[in-house]
């Protein structure tokens, strides 16, 4: 068994004086993160809110003034203009100034008076798909309740109600979702091209020619350069975890041992993820190609943005084999749902599967690819 | 294991080397043995196979056929115990550029294996023997290139190899240096180290006690400079080389090759060497030169340099080629 992972002592130490004396690339890693976690927590709500909204009222009297204030008190459209005609209604959409165009023809108020059913049309910008379905669910809620409140007597109560409890992130709030999905995209960025970069820089130099004619066995190698590498990821999930906590104090509900105990295998299968592309990449500007082609699987794919859920069957099943995919299961569930090992293992095993599949087939790929190329 | 080797006194036998990639054969049928204590000088263009047969007999590549012992050991069965008791120095001296003199030392220290007590003795000793001291403190990026060399060297004989594989040691860098590092390797191979030394410098390989020429593939020339010398087909039977010094070398050259009993001709530098019949007067050359308004120096016998060796030997290997192919 030692004699598998010769070297790898040699290496390891060797490997940490590199990141000594190269302080910039511990910046990087550690600090530019931290600031993406900046812009993103602050600059991203999720929340659809103030939709720029067009307005043509035919109408003009009270009736149609008070439909306008129940629109903007909903937070969910923000009036820019008031126009007087359809053409404009629509060319005000046509040039993207406003998603939503409201139209009130000009017998509204007479049709309520009459009860012969008022209409409003409602012009929705489909270009994108939750900012419309928001507008649609919003008004349509606000035109039912708008009957009911005329058909209903005054303070009569609802034969059903619905009531929606929102649990874990009551509010709603966009950085209790945002960043622990974060936190996984953050880590593999940082550590599959710390590693990849460490081994492509060898390549580049010429010295890892030099290491194969020495005892050194790939397994040996190959950990060597991963061990600091993981240091330094878990050392900047510590820190995306104090910034989460302290910053956007996003409430942790879960146990933060556990979460560091279960990043481990997650920051396993990234090295390993950066050990497999520097085995294909012969110089870094080829790595940061190839990192790429595994970053967007993980953003896409892995529910950090979209849920899974949704997702055509094919690349439901596709985002199985997304190790993001487990990850963000853990964050999310140890940081928001409060789950602990009972609920979590199973993703936990299924990284280190891949984790260790995965430094495997890397390390077969470098005997065959690198060592006797 | 050691009893072996030292009884023999074979440090590398290589047996019918083959090794294929796809259609491609790059090393075809290559067959030699290295005594120890020899510096063995490996030569061929670019391409030729060089590289493939040390990956073959550091045990990086396995053989599609034959077999090799480096140091006793089977380079098939047991390729770390090989790189355990090898040295390699590649091409471009790859050492840590953010690493130090000590670092750098430390390191390949370590991958060995050594114990901290024998490192310490053993980092003294090569520091000592390279005059590593004013520099130890000093970035690898920050030495001129033969300083680099040495540093190379000195890490890869740290575990105190008894076989030393050099690519191309002294590409790159200065003539000093270069005389420096073989007055090294002739001090060392006197304590029974063996060198394994590629170059495309032919005074480099004239200094070599054993010398191999690899040409596509095959090997096509072994044995000691003065052996390659002596072989009938660099010195036809009833041939002679000579020199013929002139300032005008491109005119007595094309009127040289005319002539009836010169075989063959080229220019070297401010001479021309010839291959001509043993009967050949140098005397009638002088004065046939002389009517023809060409200055003349010196014209006197050669033996043949390595060079002429080993393009007599590529001319006579591509014929065969040929031959066979027609």
């Amino acid at each position: 068994m030692f004699d598998l992972f010769r070297g790898f002592r040699a290496v390891f130490f060797k490997e940490t004086l590199h990141v000594r004396r190269d302080p910039s690339t511990l910046f990087f890693s550690l600090v530019i993160p931290l600031l993406q976690m900046v812009v993103l927590g602050f600059g991203i709500d999720t929340n659809i809110r103030q939709v720029n909204t067009v307005v043509f009222n035919a109408d003009g009297r009270r009736e149609s003034r008070e439909l306008i204030d129940r629109l903007r008190n909903s937070d969910t459209f923000h009036i820019r203009r008031y126009v007087q005609n359809d053409r404009d209604l629509n060319d005000e959409i046509i040039a993207g100034r406003a998603r939503v165009g409201i139209k009130i023809p000009v017998d509204y108020s007479d049709r309520l008076l009459h009860q012969t059913g008022a209409k409003v049309l409602v012009l929705i910008d489909g270009s994108d798909s939750s900012v419309a379905g928001q507008a649609i669910n919003v008004t349509t809620a606000i035109g039912l309740d708008e009957s009911l409140r005329r058909v209903l007597p005054d303070r009569s109560t609802m034969a059903v109600e619905m009531r929606p409890t929102v649990l874990f992130n009551p509010d709603s709030r966009s950085p209790n979702f945002f960043l622990p999905g974060l936190t996984a995209v953050l880590l593999l960025n940082v550590t599959t091209f710390l590693t990849a970069f460490s081994i492509v820089r060898e390549k580049e130099r010429g010295t890892l020619e030099q290491l194969f004619a020495t005892p050194v066995r790939p397994l040996g190698l190959l950990l060597g350069k991963l061990l600091p590498y993981l240091v330094i990821g878990f050392t900047e999930l510590c820190a995306i975890v104090t910034f989460m906590r302290f910053v956007f104090q996003v409430p942790i509900h879960g146990n933060v041992l556990l979460l560091g105990l279960f990043s481990l295998p997650y920051l396993f299968v990234s090295l390993s993820i950066g050990i497999l592309v520097s085995s294909k990449a012969n110089s870094q500007s080829e790595a940061i190609q190839l990192a790429f082609l595994t970053f967007l699987p993980s953003i896409f794919f892995s529910g950090y943005i979209f849920p899974r859920e949704t997702m055509p069957k094919f690349f439901y099943i596709l985002s199985y084999f997304v190790p993001a995919s487990y990850y963000i299961n853990i964050t999310r569930g140890i940081i928001l749902r409060g789950a602990g090992l009972a609920q979590l293992w199973l993703d936990a095993l299924a990284l280190f599967a891949i984790g260790s599949f995965l430094l495997v087939v890397a390390a077969r790929r470098f005997q065959k690819k690198v060592i006797m190329a | 294991m050691a009893l072996a080797t030292q009884s023999n006194g074979v440090a590398i036998s290589a047996e019918h080397l083959v090794r294929r990639f796809g259609q491609v054969t790059a090393v075809n049928d290559v067959s030699f043995q290295v005594q120890r204590g020899e510096i063995f000088g490996f030569l061929g263009p670019n391409g030729s196979g060089k590289t493939t047969v040390i990956k073959m007999l550091t045990g990086l590549l396995p053989l599609t056929s034959g077999e090799a012992h480096v140091e006793g050991l089977d380079v098939r069965t047991d390729p770390e115990a090989v790189r355990q008791n090898i040295g390699y120095m590649s091409q471009r001296f790859s050492l840590y550029d953010d690493l130090t003199v000590t670092e750098n030392l430390q390191f390949y220290g370590r991958i060995y294996g050594l114990p901290p007590d024998r490192l310490k003795r053993r980092m003294d000793e090569i520091i000592q023997l390279n005059s590593l001291e004013p520099y130890l403190n000093r970035l690898a990026a920050q030495l001129s290139g033969g300083w680099k060399q040495r540093l190379a060297l000195g890490c890869a004989m740290l575990h105190e190899p008894k076989l030393l594989f050099l690519d191309e040691p002294t590409a790159g860098i200065d003539p000093v240096a270069r005389r420096q590092l073989w007055d090294l390797l002739f001090e060392l191979s006197g304590h029974g180290i063996t060198f394994f030394v590629t170059t495309h410098y032919m005074d480099e390989a004239e200094r070599c006690s054993h010398v191999a020429y690899i040409y596509y593939g095959r090997l096509i020339a072994d044995g000691t400079p003065n052996s390659l010398r002596e072989l009938p087909d660099v010195q036809p039977h009833g041939t002679m080389r000579i020199e013929i010094t002139t300032p005008e070398v491109t005119r007595a050259l094309r009127f040289a090759r005319q002539l009836p009993g010169i075989r063959s001709a080229t220019i070297f530098g401010q001479s021309i060497h010839a291959l001509v019949e043993e009967h050949f007067d140098l005397n009638d050359l002088r004065e046939q030169l002389l009517k023809n308004g060409i200055t003349v120096g010196e014209i006197r016998p050669l033996a043949p340099s390595l060079e002429d060796v080993f393009v007599e030997l590529t001319y006579k290997h591509q014929a065969e080629t040929e031959a066979v192919r027609v």
